[in-house]
């Protein structure tokens, strides 16, 4: 009976010590992706399933391997995203007829707020919704906007902290297409 | 006379049914707020003046105005945001946990707390039963020694 006591005890303490290490490796874990492609590593694209926008369904993002994406993490609420909205769309129109992607992340966010920003703004890209911003933390995410260019193995190839102008945007859509 | 105060009475209400309406509203929008977390500062709503909060309480607000339970309410915020909006995590599924762990705590330091008491009272007898006839004929000796 004291035994049973003894190890039910531990097995308790021993899961709470695992959830911890499990929490602090997933917050640990976006960060190192942006450190280790800052310093040119190529490490895989987190992999997420999230609801579309305005459109039915779920977008697994692995199912875009074999083409460049540009992942683009926004949301309705942020002055920032509004700032940066049109050179998004911009860029959209230039490559999309060269094949690549454009996947907006809208996070922690009212999806209904996301589709009148959408259309506010004339996005013409689809985008998912991350409500808890878990999508966000895996890629290390620390404020909004923030956008990263996938080759078409589905690796970072490259990482924009903050609003996006064209010319960067270019240069990490041309890495990611020559990678 | 009575058809007077009658509809004195009719007017002073219809006037005051707007505003107690709007503190049962005010009310209940307050609990909202400290029922449910801002997702991007993780504060209590209540608490958080970021855009998101904000937009939050424009939303409840709206809401209850539209006859929608806190319940309702709390699980739009839930399907928008996730269950980790919730102050408070479900008792059901992950997040009973949250609420056995601390009572399961309690009844492992009150258990823990139990045990080591009867070991104490266990020990006690013990280690006087350690002291040798001699040396307490000494002790006894030294005392009327030192009562002398």
């Amino acid at each position: 009976m004291r035994s049973a006591g003894r190890l039910g005890a531990i097995a308790l303490v021993a899961g709470l010590l695992v959830l911890l290490v499990v929490h602090i490796a997933t917050a640990q874990r976006g960060a190192r992706i942006a450190a280790a492609v800052a310093a040119g590593q190529k490490p895989a694209a987190p992999d997420f399933e999230l609801d579309r926008i305005g459109r039915d369904g779920k977008l697994k993002l692995s199912s875009l391997h074999g083409r460049v994406v540009v992942l683009n993490f926004w949301a309705s609420w942020c002055q920032a995203c509004k700032d940066e909205a049109r050179t998004v769309e911009a860029a959209v129109r230039r490559w999309q007829p060269r094949g690549v992607v454009f996947v907006g992340v809208d996070s922690q966010d009212f999806t209904s707020d996301a589709r009148r920003f959408a259309r506010r703004f004339g996005l013409t890209y689809g985008s998912v919704h991350d409500g808890s911003g878990s999508v966000m933390t895996r890629y290390g995410v620390t404020g909004l906007p923030e956008t990263w260019t996938l080759d078409r193995r589905g690796r970072l190839v490259d990482h924009i902290p903050g609003v996006a102008d064209a010319g960067r945007l270019d240069s990490a859509i041309e890495r990611a297409r020559r990678s | 006379m009575i058809a007077r105060v009658l509809a004195l009475v009719a007017l002073a209400l219809v006037l005051a049914a707007p505003a107690l309406g709007a503190n049962g509203l005010e009310r209940r929008e307050a609990q909202l707020e400290n029922r449910v977390m801002c997702p991007t500062c993780h504060q209590l709503l209540a608490l958080s003046h970021s855009p998101i909060a904000e937009r939050m309480r424009t939303f409840i607000r709206a809401q209850l105005a539209a006859g929608k339970s806190e319940q309702q309410i709390e699980r739009e915020l839930v399907a928008q945001f996730g269950p980790a909006v919730l102050a408070e995590p479900p008792a059901q599924g992950f997040g009973l946990l949250a609420w056995l762990i601390p009572a399961a705590g309690l009844v492992a330091g009150a258990v823990g707390v139990f045990a080591v008491a009867r070991a104490w009272r266990r020990r006690a007898p013990a280690e006087t039963a350690d002291v040798s006839p001699e040396v307490l004929r000494r002790i006894e000796r030294e005392l009327v020694a030192f009562d002398d």
